[in-house]
């Protein structure tokens, strides 16, 4: 029986995608979870799966092409005893709460119920992006060699067939491509496609979109607290001391480890404000601001944070920061946060008053920790500091609550070792 | 591992965090922070990939010093 393979939604907001490449062509076999094409959006480059066993009939979409959402793109021949398998299920490795294509960042997550539905006879593929991993072969379709965002802009202006550079079982640099140039011959440019950089217009406009709706609708209260942060200073340097790089903590572990446990004093802050109410978060899902390299900020979503200790909040926070850079984000981390917290910190800022990103209710900020004088006992003392900051929306909370959130944190972080 | 070696393995790890750097044009005497916008977790990743690649731990304290690309290859090759 032949299936249509269609062009998902990638989020509420979106009305299509450009078609990037193929990983099959007609006659090759797929099973249900192989990823067959890659789109861009101004999310970045997303992978999409294929959740029926067959063979690729037909395809109907060149590689280049602005696709519009619901558009078949190729025919499936569905295999015996497939045939009437219903619409595409989420894999099982995602949260059972997200079956939730993509979205831009700073966009409005998309609740399962807002997507298109398929019509009855299309398949929806699930979308997904998936982790490049160094080592990945080529060999089976769904796998393929990781190529770095800039090596694919790059091979896919100069029409090279990324084909020629896998099979090395290393990640594809910009540097191969390039190499790789410099040794054929000229190549009839690919047809011009959306850029793949981060600094791409979709994700500024995508941005601008939300954070002009959050001002235009969302009624922000700014509050800020001072946090002293010298427990929390000494217990890392002391946890950090006896560790290889890749088990040590950051001090954003625990500033949003301490984030969480507040938020579970006051879901008031965690959750969305939809059709005039205020609709309490399922968990404690906080998206992370990433600023990207070259431009560009996406809020990726780490699940349960409240019920990770630190170390785990570390490892997902450094791949997912890892991978929010590299373009390779998976589409249950874009849509879901419930709240937003942002560290710009690092960048010198004391402190930073975040834009609510609608439907949540808060932002949490915090600027960089520095040696400050603060008052201790009948005394003065040098600690290390940071300005907590809180955006809230006065239709949800008031600033008396906010203030108790704040608090709450810094109660928190003066106890490291309960975090 | 000779000097060669050593530099083309950071590089090689430095540019997997950040695909935007081109290897050949990595200048070793500028703040990998500044020019090259590294923050923390990705210094925090460099270390970690380095540490399994060459099974060199810096430790916290000394990596916080480790300002430029030099400041690492001299480091690492101590």
């Amino acid at each position: 029986m032949s299936r249509d393979f269609v062009m998902p939604s990638l989020g509420a907001d979106m009305a299509s995608a450009t078609l990037l490449e193929w990983w099959v062509k007609p006659g090759d076999r797929v099973k249900k979870g192989d990823v067959i094409a890659v789109v861009e959006t101004s999310k970045g480059a997303i992978e999409i799966e294929v959740f029926t066993d067959g063979v690729v009939e037909e395809i109907l979409v060149p590689a280049g092409q602005e696709v519009a959402v619901g558009t078949v793109m190729a025919h499936i021949d569905a295999a015996e005893g497939d045939a009437e398998a219903g619409p595409a299920s989420t894999p099982a490795s995602a949260p059972a709460s997200a079956p939730r294509p993509g979205v831009e960042s700073g966009s409005e997550p998309a609740e399962p119920s807002a997507q298109p539905p398929a019509e009855p006879q299309i398949e929806p593929p699930t979308p997904t992006v998936q982790p490049e991993r160094p080592g990945q072969s080529q060999t089976a379709i769904g796998k393929r060699q990781p190529v770095s965002p800039a090596a694919r802009r790059l091979a896919r202006e100069q029409g090279l067939d990324l084909a020629m550079l896998q099979g090395a079982g290393k990640t594809v640099h910009r540097q191969d491509v390039k190499q790789a140039l410099a040794t054929q011959t000229p190549a009839t440019p690919a047809p011009e496609v959306a850029s793949s950089r981060p600094d791409r217009p979709g994700m500024r406009q995508a941005i601008a979109a939300a954070m002009t709706r959050s001002k235009r609708e969302i009624p922000h209260y700014y509050l800020a607290e001072r946090i002293d942060l010298r427990a929390a200073s000494v217990w890392l340097s002391q946890f950090n001391s006896e560790r290889p790089p890749q088990q040590r903590l950051l001090m954003s572990a625990l500033l949003l480890r301490a984030t969480a446990l507040a938020l579970q004093q006051y879901p008031q802050m965690n959750g969305f404000y939809r059709d005039d109410h205020f609709l309490a978060g399922a968990g404690i899902h906080m998206g992370v601001a990433i600023s990207l390299r070259g431009g560009g900020l996406v809020t990726p979503a780490i699940h349960e944070v409240d019920k990770l200790s630190p170390p785990d909040l570390m490892r997902h926070l450094l791949d997912m920061t890892e991978r929010a850079r590299r373009g390779q984000l998976r589409s249950s981390e874009v849509t879901d946060a419930t709240v937003t917290v942002t560290a710009l910190g690092e960048r010198g800022v004391e402190s930073v008053y975040g834009v609510i990103f609608p439907p949540q209710v808060a932002i949490v900020g915090f600027g960089k920790v520095s040696e400050q004088p603060c008052v201790v006992g009948d005394g003065i003392a040098i600690h290390p500091m940071v300005q907590a900051t809180l955006a809230a929306d006065h239709r949800v909370s008031d600033g008396h609550l906010g203030a108790r959130f704040l608090a709450a944190i810094a109660t928190r972080l003066q106890h490291p070792e309960q975090l | 591992m000779n000097q060669q070696a050593m530099r083309a393995a950071v590089i090689e790890e430095l540019t997997r965090i950040a695909p935007d750097i081109d290897p050949a044009g990595v200048d070793d005497n500028v703040s990998l922070r500044d020019e090259y916008d590294l923050d923390s977790m990705d210094s925090l990743n460099l270390a970690a990939a380095l540490h399994q690649r060459l099974g060199i731990a810096i430790p916290e304290a000394d990596f916080a010093r480790l300002q430029t690309l030099g400041d690492l290859l001299a480091y690492l090759g101590d």
